[in-house]
């Protein structure tokens, strides 16, 4: 299955669907009105169309990398931004910065939610390393519990500090209110992404364990903490742009190394692609189901990723597929009469 | 490389005291002893994993705590039994992490005839393609040995490689650390349960017992019905089948 034509395909669809994308919305503008240069369409495409679409392309593609990075990096394929507590722990850095740098704007909630997500994915994997679980399952439960409790946290302190209301834009995922100059932190994902693909092959051998990377003379602890780093960081500056995107960091890494194999230079190309794709054609459905209202896109990724994640749990949790089998589980089964 | 009066603690409890290991260039040396005898604990501690408590192993005349972490894993692999068994790799991509410490993942013309020499070497060609994880036991052992051959160290330490392989792949896999010692020249430090693999495949034993060593020596030395007796606390037999020792234990 594994074809090296996969990513001219997936790149050519996305700049098809991409196109696409730019002539759709409330306001008509068209290719002919552009090319006439007609002063308002122009003005639309720049200050509207084209930076929506360029922070649904840096969201989809940052956080299938994200999740890819996590995948990697804690050896579990249900770990991702969503299951690993960083988009929680980065909405708590931005209630932080609402309240500590009011005035402070987009750079102020930047920073803040960069340390929080960062902190948060290091405590919950920290976390995880001293309890030692057996199940791979259990490690995302663990991961969903952690967030359940950080996203406890902010929404009491929204509560009380009277920000809920400020607060839900970034509870929530939309690309509605992205225009020209107030959406250019989410470019960040792209040379993160570049770090990513450098680093690609110490993720993978750190992915082997702690003394297959020491063997090689790798450092186990400082890549994996770097590179939870790099998975944060774009986490937190997606979430500070487009709030929450959920769904996209667990379920485009796994399809795509479902095909792929686990080799990361082999994936990262084919896993950005696939994402940027992904997140692109749920905000044009979100855009078009009540046309000319739009849905929150994490509605429709969350719907559409949702169904593809049981899916995907099913095919790999199934007796005698191949899948996160582990000695224990064959053991359990052994010792069931 | 010698390791000189180790020692190792957790907590408070001595898992591994005043332990001298030295291992001649081109041999098979081979780790036997009970559970719970530190033998796993010596391992890491010659291969980095694990620092000592107490004394220093040097290699090259150097202790390996000056050594740079790329220069140790150009001259010491190992092979434990804790790697990740779910990763999606080919066997050519896993041998080709061996060529890490010298190219990272930007492979030369060389380090690519490197690691297909490996692949030869292991007989993996005709496997060289398939995924890791849809392996048997002991071809995915063999792919692991492929690595080291083509991480090219002088030394490659091997922890209870033959555990969880049925007697023939165990053979082939004890076979094979006898010729990367007689063919490639390189030093093979083995920790083994089987002590009958120890007595036919390597040319020193040592015997640890209580995080101490009982017994040292070449093969006849240690093969020897009250020393062995005596760590392992059971009757044995000796008995000889092509000239080597042989135990026998009931």
């Amino acid at each position: 299955m594994s074809s090296p034509r996969a990513t001219p395909v997936l790149a050519v669809a996305l700049a098809a669907v991409s196109a696409a994308s730019l002539f759709i919305g409330v306001l008509d503008v068209d290719p002919a009105g552009l090319l006439s240069g007609d002063p308002e369409h122009l003005w639309v495409f720049g200050a509207s169309r084209i930076p929506r679409l360029l922070a649904v392309l840096c969201s989809g593609a940052g956080m299938a990398i994200a999740g890819l990075i996590m995948q990697q990096l804690c050896m579990n394929k249900f770990v991702a931004p969503s299951t690993g507590a960083t988009i929680s722990s980065a909405q708590l850095g931005v209630l932080a910065s609402l309240i500590w740098l009011p005035g402070a704007g987009l750079w102020g909630r930047a920073l803040l939610s960069f340390a929080a997500a960062t902190l948060g994915t290091w405590s919950f994997i920290w976390l995880i390393r001293r309890i030692s679980l057996k199940d791979p399952v259990m490690v995302p439960l663990v991961g969903i519990m952690f967030g359940g409790i950080v996203s406890g946290i902010t929404t009491y302190i929204a509560y009380t500090t009277n920000l809920t209301q400020a607060l839900s834009t970034w509870l929530s995922g939309h690309f509605s209110l992205v225009v020209r100059g107030n959406y250019e932190l989410v470019w960040l994902a792209v040379p993160l992404i570049g770090l990513a693909f450098a680093f690609a092959g110490h993720f993978n051998i750190v992915g082997m364990g702690r003394s297959f990377a020491e063997n090689l003379g790798v450092n186990y602890d400082t890549v994996l903490f770097a590179g939870l780093a790099i998975a944060s960081l774009i986490t937190a500056a997606v979430v500070c742009v487009v709030g929450s995107v959920p769904y996209v960091g667990l379920v485009i890494p796994n399809l795509v190394t479902m095909f792929k194999g686990d080799r990361l230079e082999g994936t990262l190309a084919d896993t950005a692609l696939s994402g940027a794709l992904f997140v692109l054609i749920c905000d044009i459905v979100s855009r078009l189901v009540i046309f000319p209202y739009e849905l929150p896109v994490d509605l429709t990724v969350g719907i559409i990723g949702s169904i593809a994640f049981i899916t995907m749990l099913l095919r790999r949790l199934r007796p005698g597929r191949r899948g996160p089998a582990s000695p224990e589980r064959a053991d359990r089964k052994a010792a069931r009469p | 490389m010698r390791a000189s009066n180790l020692s190792k603690h957790y907590g408070t409890t001595p898992v591994v005291g005043s332990v001298d290991i030295e291992l001649p260039r081109g041999r098979v040396i081979s780790l036997i002893g009970p559970n719970g005898a530190g033998k796993s604990t010596v391992m890491g501690m010659l291969s980095r994993l694990i620092w000592p408590d107490g004394g220093e192993v040097t290699l090259e005349g150097r202790p390996l705590r000056s050594w740079n972490s790329t220069e140790l894993s150009k001259r010491i692999a190992i092979l434990t039994q804790q790697n990740n068994l779910d990763m999606k790799l080919t066997v050519r991509e896993l041998v080709s992490f061996g060529r890490f410490p010298y190219s990272r993942t930007r492979l030369t013309r060389e380090d690519h005839a490197i690691v297909e020499r490996a692949i030869d070497y292991m007989e993996l060609g005709p496997l060289a393609e398939r995924f890791i994880d849809e392996l048997s036991g002991g071809e995915r052992q063999r792919a692991h040995i492929a690595m080291a051959i083509a991480q090219d160290t002088d030394y490659i330490l091997l922890d209870e490689p033959t555990n969880n392989l049925d007697i023939y792949h165990a053979t082939a896999l004890m076979r094979t650390v006898r010729r990367l010692a007689d063919e490639l020249g390189r030093t093979v430090v083995v920790v083994l349960h089987e002590i009958n693999y120890a007595a036919f495949y390597s040319d020193y034993v040592y015997a640890l017992k209580d995080g101490a060593v009982a017994a040292k020596g070449t093969v006849e030395e240690v093969m020897r019905r009250d020393v062995l007796s005596k760590i392992y606390g059971v009757d044995f037999e000796i008995i000889r089948v092509k000239d080597r020792p042989l135990s026998l234990y009931y």
